[in-house]
Order: C-alpha cells, then structure tokens, then sequence
C-alpha cells in the first residue's frame, strides 16, 4: 500500500504512533493484546482452573493502574512532566500510586480488610 | 531429574492435510509450538514447567505484569503465526491440561462447536477500529452573552456550564461514533464491543469514543479500509485508528446466556 501512513494517526502526545499490526510483524499494542488474550478467545474448562476475570477484576486491574506511571516512563512517556495542567498533580500521582501499591500489597497479605475497618473507625473519630 | 510438564493451548484449527505443525514458533515458556491432532482437528499447544505454570504459579505471575506482557504477547504471537496457515479458533490465554491425551478427548468432545465456529469465521478476519475525539471539539459554541451578576455567581455560573458543556460534548461525540460504527458494521457480518482502554495505558489523550471489532469477510477488506479512511475525512474532528488483521478473538466465544452482552451477529 502506498498511502500515506498518518491519515489515522490517533491523537497521542506520545510519539509512539502505531502502525496497524500486519499478521506476523510484533503487533505493537498491549492493550489491544491484553483485551483480546484475556477477555476474548474461546473458553474451555482445561485441567488447571485460573479464573482470569478474578484476577483481572482484583488484581490486573489495580496493577495496570499502578503500574503504568513507571511503564509509561520506562517507554519514555512523560508528558505529563511537561505538561502544565498535569506537572503540579505530579507529585500527587506518585505518591497516589505509591499508596496504592502499597495498598495492593496490603490485599495481598490478606490484611486489607482490617486497614479498611480502621481506616473506617478513624473516620468517625475525626467527626 | 525432568520437569512436570503441563499443555498449553493456543488455537483450535483443521487438521492441516501434511502435518506439519507451524515451523519456527515458540510459545509461552519458548517451547517449541507442535501440533494435538484428534477428530479432524488439531490443537496447536506447547509443553510448559508445571513448576511455572500450576495454578499456584500462575496466580504469582499474572501479578506480575512484565510477566503478563511478555506471556501475553508469546501467546498471541503463536496465535496469529498459526493463523498464517488457516483459519484458527484462538483459545482464551492459560488454557491448560495436564497432557495430550485429555485435549484429543477435548477436541473429540467439542469437535461440533468447533467445526460450526471454524465455518462461520472462515474467509472472514477480525479488524479493529478505535475512535479518539478531542473533547474540545466537541463543546458548543462559547455563549458570553450572560455575564451578568455577582462575581460569585458568576464563577458559579460558568462552573455550571463548563459542567453541561462537557456533558454535551459527551453527547455529540457519542453520537458522532455511533454513526461511524453503523457505517462499519454495514461491511462487518458481526460486530463485538471493547471497553475504551485505560488512557495511561494505551497512551492518547481525550476521550476514546469508539472501541469495536468488525468480522469483515475477506473480499471486503479494501471496502473496509477504505470506508475508515472516508470517515476519518469525513469527520476531521475524530481521529480513527485500525488495528488488525486480527485472528477472530472476539468472534469465536460460544453464545452466552440471554442478557449478557455477546456480539451481533447479523443474519448474513
């Protein structure tokens, strides 16, 4: 095909425009991948039972939240930085995500459930 | 000491005439890719380390997602090497068994299902076509002629509109996918709807309106193309992405239960 290749150019600040995936080149998007692998495809009842929707409702979700800051950084996405609207929550972000990561390992020990009641109790003191 | 291995699956085919499995590909542990025949059919599977991939392991790992992506990614690279050489039915990723002889008893037990969904995807190919929209393109016309009242309200005020602003904006840029995904499914003999990705993820910014999978039977391919590039003109304020040839993931899931959400198949 000889037609120009930006007439579909999605709007992204990121430089990382995509070309759409020809059968056998890396297709590029991991999202469009992750939908596709884990919530489509047909479903057969194997011999070793992960229920993907558990984990991807408890857990992928959060870490794909948490995780993208680094990632996007990893993959030299940081507009955000640049960005007056954004660069002044920033710092908000990071330490949001830290909460959160901190919060999933809590989910992970099993001890969330009481930081939450806690978290609750203290609520009602500070009224 | 040899390592517990366990099946992977990766796409249900035709049993290919020779069989021969698909040369060169390596799956999710970079096994090699081989071939499950039974029933007409063949499973295109690899041997994993039970170590790395029972149930236990594989809760750790989806955790991981450098785990999840790479994994990801081996399984859908074996999919879409193995659709090169015919249609495939991809399987949802970590499907597993403990040893050949209980997938040939899978592929005898669904050979039905399989067979009907190998014919209905066949000389068709799933594309995907997401819709970004500027919200600001979207906003009605600046209204300045009520500025009138206390500085108060009219901060108030203008809160308030912003607020039904972005809600027509909303609106309209709905609207405005609505009619491009008409436009496509008129070429598409069925359509299945994505959740918009998370923005930080996918990397773009405004709003993704439009994130859909269209079976296009192959001879409409060009028609497709083209009519994405005739909407993208048409509507200079969306911008359209395709994505694809996709294997049929999203067109091979066995009907669900009333009321949940499935694709639309037209009668064709």
């Amino acid at each position: 095909m000889n037609q120009s290749s930006d007439w579909n150019a999605p709007v992204r600040r990121t430089g990382a425009a995509r070309e759409p995936a020809r059968r056998g080149a890396e297709p590029s998007s991991l999202a469009d991948i992750l939908e596709r692998v884990l919530d489509k495809g047909i479903v057969i009842a194997g011999d070793i039972q992960i229920n993907l929707l558990d984990i991807e409702l408890l857990t992928i979700k959060i870490r794909l939240l948490v995780a993208s800051v680094d990632r996007a950084k990893e993959m030299g996405i940081d507009w955000w930085e640049h960005d007056p609207t954004l660069s002044s929550g920033a710092r908000d972000v990071l330490e949001e995500n830290e909460r959160l990561r901190r919060r999933v390992g809590e989910l992970e020990d099993g001890s969330g459930a009481r930081r939450e009641e806690d978290r609750g109790a203290e609520r009602e003191d500070e009224r | 000491m040899t390592d517990t291995l366990a099946t992977w699956l990766y796409a249900v085919t035709a049993a290919p005439e020779d069989g021969t499995p698909p040369q060169g590909l390596t799956g999710v542990a970079d096994e090699p890719v081989r071939l499950v025949e039974g029933a007409g059919l063949a499973a295109v599977v690899g041997s994993v380390p039970l170590a790395d991939f029972d149930e236990d392991a594989l809760r750790g790992h989806l955790e991981d997602l450098e785990w999840l992506e790479r994994t990801a990614r081996a399984h859908h690279r074996v999919i879409n090497g193995a659709a090169r050489h015919g249609q495939v039915i991809p399987l949802r990723f970590a499907t597993l068994y403990h040893d050949d002889d209980r997938v040939r008893a899978m592929l005898r037990e669904r050979r039905e299902d399989f067979t009907d969904t190998l014919r209905r995807v066949a000389g068709r190919t799933e594309w995907g076509v997401k819709a970004y929209v500027d919200p600001r393109s979207f906003l009605p016309d600046p209204d300045e002629s009520e500025d009138e009242g206390s500085p108060g309200t009219a901060y108030l005020m203008r809160r308030r509109a912003q607020r039904q602003d972005q809600e027509t904006a909303h609106l309209r840029a709905t609207e405005r996918a609505e009619e491009i995904h008409s436009s496509l499914a008129a070429l598409a003999v069925a359509t299945a709807a994505h959740p918009p990705q998370d923005s930080a993820l996918a990397a773009y910014e405004g709003w993704m309106v439009l994130n859909n999978s269209y079976l296009v039977p192959d001879d409409l391919t060009e028609d497709f193309t083209a009519l994405v590039r005739a909407l993208g003109e048409r509507y200079p304020a969306v911008t359209l992405e395709v994505s694809g040839p996709w294997p049929p993931y999203s067109f091979t899931a066995p009907p669900k239960p009333a009321g949940d959400a499935q694709p639309e198949e037209k009668p064709s």
